[in-house]
């Protein structure tokens, strides 16, 4: 009886184990560790190890995480406006995203890059690209503001960018909608793409010590799909390489259309020679339309500056400039590793990895070892330039960083995992599951000379299941993974913004000690600055009134105004008079069909106000300021137009007089 | 808004070392591993401690707990102010253009308060050394002066850090000077 009980526990047992295991979920809980929560958890009050800085994707913005934590640090308005921080609604700060279509306000920031030294991040600057209307923008690091952008001409569908050379001598950008040049007439009919439209690269060259920007040239290429890049690094350093997909030169239904052929290309650009060309004078002038446009910290101003020429070197003339490497199945990714000596090329349709040689390609076009030409420029054959292919990796891969210990990561999209694998001897190592459909991927230094190689995070385009539910709507999901150990290791999901696609992670100390606290007032040189309360006044030119004002914890200098008129625009140029850290004041109107301002330590900004009716209008606070925050409001009178209420304002003391006191 | 308040460290550890050291003269050798362990534990809380204090505690110890907070003196770079009996002119004037940008916008040059104190009779009510302590110093003495604190339950707003130089203190006090030696 005994020996039949014991007997039917274990059976019940038994059945239960073996449940719980079928029944499994498919999902991460059985991938996550035991110690993942101690692995992530930064206690409150200190510090992150490093910054992620991820794009916004078609938010327009760039967001910067803590990692390990996946605390959610900044968004950095870049291509978009930004309400909160009156980005693209101050009159400071319109001219930023002012374009030769004039003023946009939104855009599609794909790709994510910090400025090199070196080979390795020296901290300086993040640049993001937009994808939509082409532009190239430059965020400083020590005020995590963006300083400038430049708009590119020749180009559509700017995707192939930011990428840049390992001494941040340029950033470059490659047009992914190839179109016909701005200087040609572009009212032809479509479908005389193969003739007509052409796919520009811009070389941006970058001042090393401000970080002014410029197009140095533009390389006319072939009407392809230039999808990605990556500098030649180390021994490679002087070339570029770039996925080209869609080598058909279809103009419609490309997702058939564009994958006929069994091969694409990878382009190798000789950046080094593109300059001997333009030194001897061989860059064609050419008549275009872009602007520039850059903040200065000092005015607390953006101006735009129209450009009206670019210099052109033409891929189909000039030889020793481009080659193809042909690449198998629409090439996404064309990746670098550490010691520049291997480009790896992922075709999102292929089922192989190939890794290519930069030795290999330098023996290649040495021997002349071509199987023909497109449009006057080499293609080289496959075997030649080939190290090898890592075989079975999964399906649809995308992107490849790597790490410390001479190992790749690939990003799948159709497989929705990340694999692990040796660079030199191509064995796949390790298989790590992604929730769901991980696009672009990012090892902490991964694309620089020395990777870091303690985490990767996966960007992940679907989130379904991952948190609770919002709607049809859901923030996309980032994943962390702890790569230090044979395998990777899934330790946290955070949410992001917008859609993440490339991001960067840079250790803190890098980044940390650099960060402005405030700007100096006695620095700052704005046109309208109020240096002190006795300075601020408010002026009528005709139909516009400034307004001369100061904030300070916790009142604004002045908060009564009266004498407005219908019909006049208002403009409020509010100094920060606080010479101290986190302290920045808000600014908002009622009515104002405008946003508020965010104006930091030190700062002026502006807000234009037109007003629609007559009465009176409260101004006020926006950002708590100290105990009395809430008291810091005040009130501006309209009048209507042709009335004859002086114009006047005061602070403490009642301007007019009230009639009592008369 | 961070503080992170080195200096009380580093008393707490010369403290500790001090304590240590009376206690091996009191017990001998013995029990001076115990007395260093107990130090390294201390030691190795306190530095936790100051490293999670990233927000201004409000933590208002008073005179009597902290022994070594001079109230005639105040905390920071200055001592021992030897005031002149002349008043500068070249330094006031410097010390106007400060005022303007820096101080006007919540002080008075009477004796009325607006959000701060009015600034008439300041020079009296404190020390040099107290006034150049406090402006350039602003958050560690609110934190821990007596008068300072006072003053806050007054005015209900932390007197902001506007990052006053050295040399723009002593022009504001030169300038402060000026203003209490008119009549």
């Amino acid at each position: 009886m005994k020996i039949h009980n014991i007997n039917k526990h274990l059976l019940v047992a038994f059945t239960l184990f073996a449940t719980f295991t079928s029944c499994k979920p498919k999902n991460s809980s059985d991938t996550i560790s035991s110690d993942a929560a101690s692995k992530v958890y930064v206690a409150p009050g200190h510090y992150d190890e490093f910054y992620n800085f991820v794009s916004g994707g078609f938010s327009g913005q760039l967001s910067t995480y803590g990692l390990p934590s996946g605390r959610l640090l900044k968004v950095i308005p870049v291509f978009s406006v930004d309400p909160e921080k009156g980005y693209g609604y101050s009159e400071e700060t319109k001219p930023m995203l002012n374009t030769s279509h004039g003023f946009i306000p939104w855009d599609d920031l794909h790709h994510v890059q910090l400025s090199k030294t070196n080979g390795d991040y020296d901290g300086k600057w993040v640049f993001g690209n937009a994808n939509n209307t082409p532009r190239v923008a430059r965020i400083d690091l020590k005020t995590f503001r963006t300083a400038e952008i430049i708009e590119l001409p020749n180009s559509a569908g700017n995707h192939s960018s930011p990428f840049i050379t390992e001494n941040t001598e340029y950033v470059v950008a490659g047009t992914r909608f190839s179109v016909p040049p701005d200087n040609t007439i572009g009212d032809i009919p479509i479908n005389t793409y193969k003739k007509n439209f052409k796919g520009t690269l811009s070389f941006i060259s970058v001042k090393k010590d401000d970080g002014d920007m410029k197009i140095a040239f533009q390389i006319q290429c072939p009407g392809f799909n230039f999808d990605l890049s990556r500098a030649g690094k180390g021994v490679s350093h002087g070339w570029f390489f770039f996925s080209c997909y869609n080598t058909e030169q279809a103009n419609t239904l490309l997702e058939v259309n564009a994958s006929q052929k069994d091969k694409d290309f990878i382009l190798a650009v000789n950046w080094k020679k593109a300059e001997e060309y333009l030194k001897a004078g061989k860059g064609k002038k050419q008549s275009v339309r872009y602007a520039h446009n850059k903040y200065s910290e000092k005015t607390h101003t953006a101006t735009s500056e129209m450009m009206n020429e670019v210099i052109v070197l033409d891929s189909k003339e000039l030889k020793d400039l481009c080659y193809f490497i042909p690449c198998p199945k629409s090439p996404h990714g064309c990746d670098v590793s550490p010691t520049g000596e291997y480009i790896v090329g992922s075709g999102k349709l292929a089922a192989v990895i190939p890794v290519f040689g930069y030795e290999k390609m330098l023996k290649a076009i040495q021997a002349k070892d071509y199987i023909g030409e497109f449009e006057g420029i080499p293609v080289l054959k496959y075997e030649s330039v080939l190290y090898g292919e890592v075989k079975k990796p999964g399906l649809g891969p995308l992107h490849t960083e790597f790490d410390n210990k001479g190992n790749a990561y690939t990003s799948f999209f159709v497989s929705s995992e990340v694999v692990k694998w040796n660079i030199k001897d191509l064995k796949v190592l390790d298989r790590a599951p992604t929730y769901y459909s991980v696009g672009h991927l990012c090892v902490a230094g991964g694309d620089s000379k020395n990777p870091n190689g303690k985490y990767l995070v996966a960007y992940n385009k679907i989130t379904k299941d991952r948190y609770l539910p919002t709607g049809p709507e859901l923030s996309q999901s980032a994943q962390l993974y702890d790569i230090s150990g044979d395998k990777m290791k899934l330790i946290l999901d955070f949410p992001t913004i917008g859609e993440p696609h490339y991001a960067q992670i840079a250790p803190a100390d890098l980044i940390k000690n650099n960060s402005t606290k405030f700007f100096k007032i006695d620095e700052n040189t704005n046109k309208y600055v109020s240096k002190g309360e006795s300075n601020t006044k408010v002026v009528r030119n005709g139909k516009e009134v400034h307004v001369y004002m100061t904030a300070i914890r916790s009142h604004f200098s002045p908060d009564n105004i009266e004498g407005i008129k219908m019909g006049d625009d208002v403009y409020f140029h509010v100094t920060n008079l606080e010479q101290d850290w986190d302290v920045p004041h808000g600014f908002g109107i009622k009515g104002a069909a405008n946003a508020e301002l965010l104006i930091m330590p030190g700062e002026t900004q502006t807000l234009k106000w037109t007003p629609d009716r007559v009465g009176i209008v409260p101004i006020y606070c926006t950002d708590f300021c100290s105990a009395l925050h809430q008291e810091m409001q005040g009130y501006v009178r309209v009048s209507p137009a042709g009335s004859n209420v002086p114009l006047t304002f005061s602070l403490g003391t009642n301007i007019p007089k009230p009639d009592a006191e008369k | 808004m961070a503080i992170y308040d080195w200096t009380h460290k580093i008393k707490n550890v010369a403290m500790l070392i001090l304590c240590n050291h009376l206690f091996i003269k009191q017990f001998g050798m013995k029990k001076t591993f115990f007395t260093l362990f107990t130090l390294i534990i201390l030691y190795a809380c306190g530095n936790q401690n100051s490293h999670s204090s990233t927000t201004p505690d409000n933590n208002t110890s008073t005179t009597a707990e902290n022994p070594s907070y001079d109230p005639q003196r105040g905390e920071g770079k200055f001592s021992n102010i030897q005031v002149p009996a002349t008043i500068d002119e070249k330094l006031v004037a410097e010390g106007n253009k400060v005022f303007t940008v820096k101080c006007s916008a919540c002080h008075k040059l009477t004796e009325e308060k607006l959000v701060g104190p009015g600034w008439k009779g300041v020079t009296g009510r404190h020390k040099a050394e107290w006034i150049m302590n406090f402006v350039t110093n602003t958050d560690a003495m609110i934190n821990k002066d007596p008068k300072v604190q006072a003053q806050l339950e007054i005015c209900l707003v932390r007197m902001p850090n506007q990052n006053i130089s050295d040399d723009e203190a002593k022009n504001v006090y030169e300038f402060m000077r000026k203003n209490d030696s008119k009549k």
